[in-house]
């Protein structure tokens, strides 16, 4: 076999028994990522340091220490996730040269357990898109068809994984955006219960919903990677300990597995059957279907659209050329400054969101906006922890469609539509897995299995009974 | 007649030792940007650790000014530009603060009067921007310093009343041990808003000046606002809503911006930080461990030590005299002759140099020392008087020092007698004189003994022996 066809889990276990070596699996994944560079997925490729890493690694292996399964696996990491002393630009003209001085603890976490920094993941800038063309950088493309997208943000992570040059990546997710480009790459893409993971150093796009997740092959490997950065941490003050499983059962028989009517409404027919089938393979292993309701279904759009762009106006306005990162070149005072250096540095779509945010925080809108939006955010999350009092988890897809061509989509608002299923999660604060099933006939589609708080083991559970009914 | 409406915000720096929101030290000055982090200086992906110590020290405040404490209160973003706020916003509390209500108490005029508070919350500092030669730069050290705010209602009515309300507020806040309440340094600002309107009138539109940093300033500015806005309107022009700032300098106020400028601060509740909750227990905990405040140590002077009460304000106006006077009476001093020398003559050194800031520069062992050679009448009290004067900033030892300055007296009676009866036997007629009743010569004798001792006879003794002479003893 193959190095760069394992699975991390099975890397893993190859480097445990000492049949390949870090520094093998580290100079596959940089040549896989040098030969596929046209897909774009990489931002910065920590080619020496990587190298550097993995040597360690196989000393580490070599002397028979403490065994960590991360320990000489590549990984990718976000790029909006802080790396000390590498360069860090959410695909953003406005951090294009800027170079952390700290670790983000998921970071940090990687590297006490060994895992080899491969390189940062294109992205749609700061985070805010569907389908990785809001980078600055050049839009990600898709690992199974190069004409279309990668899907966003996190499209280079998970292009990334489905391309073979890194075993696990790290993304996160604010509306979807683990889950979406996972599914479009016909990769798993894990959303942790809200608070599972510390969010000290990613940079923030919308906090109340931000969560770093893995993006992997398979669903063990999304444990794995899982039980490395998951955890209370004393940085993050919204972090909690959540609990996750030694290994997963992939059993699903006497589970229930709720569908919401809404969840079908104006889908496809090819997604429908697709979905359909995953129901079925549920079924069949013992898992009992049953139809709930969630009537605030079509709200979550826009509750999402009013909270994260209040919150990122804020979180971004630090980006103004003062402290780091680029700066207007000619300007006749600080407001002047301000006011160059982000017309010029931010891109379209991070504008539109930080008007949508300033809008509807700003005095005479805050009530209409702001507060109706929180009012409703409330409303959501009770439907869906009313839901899952019922049944053991959601089954729905992860997005309405497969991965649109490159160029497609021109109208921003339309676009929002691809997250319709992803957003009301984040909303809720719930952990959610989209997994590979089915295909509309050309491109790979995603089905999102969706719990309560705090039982992150038992998606990854389902999904992994799903992935095994895919075969 | 008009009269001015004035309403306070008075921010105080609490003396924690970390920054509020990470481990940076807080602590005044130091080299820019050398108590700073990536938090502090909002690097991107940072988030806030709150440091609970300065909620406590914030409770306290509160409960030394008799607030009410919000068992939940929780933080809010304050949005703005600005290069001495790296984050782009403060930290702060909106709608659900960690105190309400609340007063403070002081005499004025001989009269009891009371400030009441509307609220306090905590908040975090800003950096400071400084200006050289066309350059800017910005010093992120005091970024992220923990702050309250104390936001009174509009009850005072003159510059003397604001005054008097920031003295004995600052008093009070020294006693908590929170903050060092030093206005030079910053640690405590005032922003003043005034109002003026015929008296009964409802009141007049508001300007708001910021960043006052000495009570003569404010007292300066208030003064300076009321007049404008009376003239403003009595020569039939409006007053504007604005926010103003005051030159101390030029003694100047000027107008920085107007409402319609004025920031949207686009408030919104702080995702990163989760709400402040308190229980009974937690309050209690911190409530025990506030120390003696001001209002107990005047109780316990009047009570147990018997002083008049204006004595006990005077001796715990400021919390450094206060327990160099506890300090002196538990060193055996008696607590009225103590209270006596501290308010005549160490005070009076204590303010010498003009400022509003009281400058101890004597131990409690020192003065004590003092004390004791006065009381045993080792020295007199002009003795005393100097004694202290040369002391003052010095570490000497009292009785040394004493006795190098020539100040310790003579009790030998019979020393002192010899001396007496040859300034008698010099001076027959005036000693007839004082015998047969002018007892104006008395001075006169006590000098002249005084005198041919050397200034070192106890003038005790030189009287009693004077005494004697009358009685013909």
């Amino acid at each position: 076999m193959d190095i760069i066809d394992m699975t991390l889990c099975e890397l893993s276990a190859a480097l445990k028994t000492k049949k390949v070596s870090s520094l093998e699996a580290t100079k596959a994944c940089l040549k896989r990522i040098e030969q596929t560079k046209e897909l774009n997925n990489f931002i910065t490729v920590c080619e020496d340091e990587a190298i550097e890493a993995a040597k360690r690694a196989d000393e580490a292996i070599a002397s028979n220490g403490e065994y960590s399964p991360l320990l000489g696996v590549p990984v990718a990491v976000k790029d909006n996730i802080v790396t000390k002393n590498v360069r860090t630009t959410c695909a953003s003209k406005i951090l294009e040269n800027f170079v952390p001085p700290y670790d983000a603890t998921v970071v940090k976490k990687l590297k006490s357990a060994g895992a080899v920094l491969i390189g940062k993941t294109n992205m749609d800038e700061f985070a805010m898109g569907s389908t990785n063309e809001f980078s600055a950088f050049g839009a990600a493309h898709n690992a199974v068809d190069f004409t279309r997208v990668a899907g966003g943000s996190s499209g280079g992570s998970a292009s990334a994984v489905a391309a073979k040059q890194a075993f696990g990546a790290l993304g996160s997710d604010t509306g979807g955006s683990i889950r979406q480009p996972a599914a479009y790459n016909g990769a798993v893409g894990f959303k942790p219960t809200y608070s599972a993971v510390s969010r000290y150093g990613l940079v923030a796009f919308a906090s109340s919903l931000d969560q770093i997740g893995p993006i992997t092959r398979s669903v063990d490997d999304a444990l794995e990677l899982s039980k490395v950065i998951f955890g209370k941490d004393i940085h993050d003050s919204t972090s909690a300990d959540v609990l996750l499983p030694d290994k997963l059962s992939g059993e699903v028989k006497g589970r229930v597995i709720g569908v919401a009517d809404e969840f079908l409404n104006g889908l496809g027919e090819k997604e429908t059957a697709a979905f359909n089938g995953a129901v079925k393979a549920l079924e069949k292993m013992g898992a009992v279907v049953k139809r709930v309701s969630i009537s605030s279904f079509n709200a979550a759009l826009a509750v999402y659209y009013v909270l994260s762009s209040a919150e990122a106006s804020s979180n971004l306005a630090r980006f103004d050329g003062v402290k780091y990162g680029r700066r207007a070149e000619s300007y006749t005072d600080i407001s002047d400054l301000y006011e160059r250096t982000r017309t010029e540095f931010l891109g379209d779509e991070v504008k539109r969101r930080i008007m949508i945010g300033n809008y509807v925080l700003s005095s005479g809108y805050y009530d209409a906006y702001y507060i109706k939006a929180s009012k409703a955010r409330t409303v959501i999350k009770r439907e869906y922890d009313e839901a899952l009092s019922k049944c053991d988890a959601l089954l729905c897809p992860t997005a309405p469609s497969a991965a649109p061509k490159i160029g497609e989509e021109t109208d921003p608002a339309k676009a929002y539509l691809s997250d319709i299923y992803t957003v009301p999660v984040n909303i809720a604060g719930l952990p959610a897995v989209s997994v590979p099933f089915g295909s509309d006939g050309k491109m790979p589609l995603g089905v999102q299995v969706i719990a309560k708080a705090c039982s992150d083991g038992v998606v990854l559970d389902i999904a992994k009974a799903l992935e095994r009914a895919r075969g | 007649m008009y009269i001015p409406t004035i309403g306070c915000e008075v921010h105080c720096e609490l003396k924690t030792k970390t920054k509020l929101f990470c481990s940076c030290k807080n602590e005044f000055g130091g080299e820019p940007n050398t108590h700073c982090c990536p938090v502090c200086s909002g690097f991107p992906g940072v988030l806030p650790s709150l440091n609970e110590m300065a909620v406590e020290y914030a409770v306290k405040a509160g409960l030394a000014l008799h607030s009410t404490i919000n068992k939940f209160s929780k933080w809010d973003r304050k949005n703005y530009f600005y290069p001495d706020l790296p984050k782009a916003w403060q930290t702060s509390q909106y709608d659900l603060p960690l105190c309400v209500g609340g007063y403070v108490e002081f005499m004025l005029d001989g009269k009891l009067k009371r400030v009441r508070l509307n609220r306090i919350h905590l908040e975090e500092d800003a950096g400071k921007l400084v200006h050289d030669g066309g350059v800017s730069r910005v010093d992120y050290n005091r970024c992220g310093v923990p702050l309250i705010e104390i936001v009174t209602e509009p009850d005072m009515h003159s510059a003397e009343e604001v005054v008097a309300f920031l003295t004995e507020l600052k008093s009070v806040l020294k006693y908590t041990g929170i903050s060092d309440v030093k206005m030079q340094e910053g640690s405590l600002r005032c922003d003043v808003n005034l109002s003026v309107a015929e008296e009964g009138a409802p009141l007049g539109t508001r300007t708001e000046t910021k960043n006052l940093n000495s009570f003569r300033a404010v007292a300066r500015s208030v003064l300076y606002e009321t007049r404008r806005q009376i003239d403003e309107i009595t020569s039939g022009g409006k007053i504007v809503q604005e926010t103003r700032r005051f030159d101390d300098n030029k003694g100047v106020g000027y107008a920085m911006r107007s409402k319609e400028d004025a920031h949207d601060y686009r408030y919104f509740p702080e995702p990163d930080l989760l709400p402040v909750v308190f229980t009974d227990k937690k309050l209690e905990k911190i409530a025990s461990s506030i120390p003696e405040l001001k209002a107990a140590r005047i109780s316990r002077y009047m009570g147990e030590f018997s002083l008049p009460e204006y004595d006990a304000r005077v001796l715990t106006a400021d919390k450094e005299v206060s327990d160099l006077f506890d300090e002196t009476v538990s060193l055996g001093v008696d607590p009225k002759k103590a209270s006596n020398f501290i308010m005549s003559e160490v005070l009076r050194l204590a303010k010498s140099d003009g400022s509003e800031e009281v400058e101890l520069k004597i131990s409690s062992k020192t003065l004590a020392g003092i004390l004791k050679l006065l009381h045993s009448d080792e020295i007199n009290n002009l003795g005393a008087k100097s004694l202290l004067a040369a002391l003052w900033g010095t570490e000497a030892d009292p009785r040394s020092k004493a006795e190098e300055m020539g100040l310790l007296q003579s009790n030998d009676e019979g020393e002192i007698k010899a001396i007496f009866d040859s300034v008698i036997a010099a001076n027959k007629k005036q000693a007839e004189d004082f015998i047969s009743g002018n007892d104006k010569l008395r001075g006169y004798f006590v000098g002249q003994v005084m005198r041919a001792a050397g200034g070192k006879a106890n003038p005790k003794i030189i009287n009693a022996l004077l005494d004697k002479l009358k009685a013909g003893i």
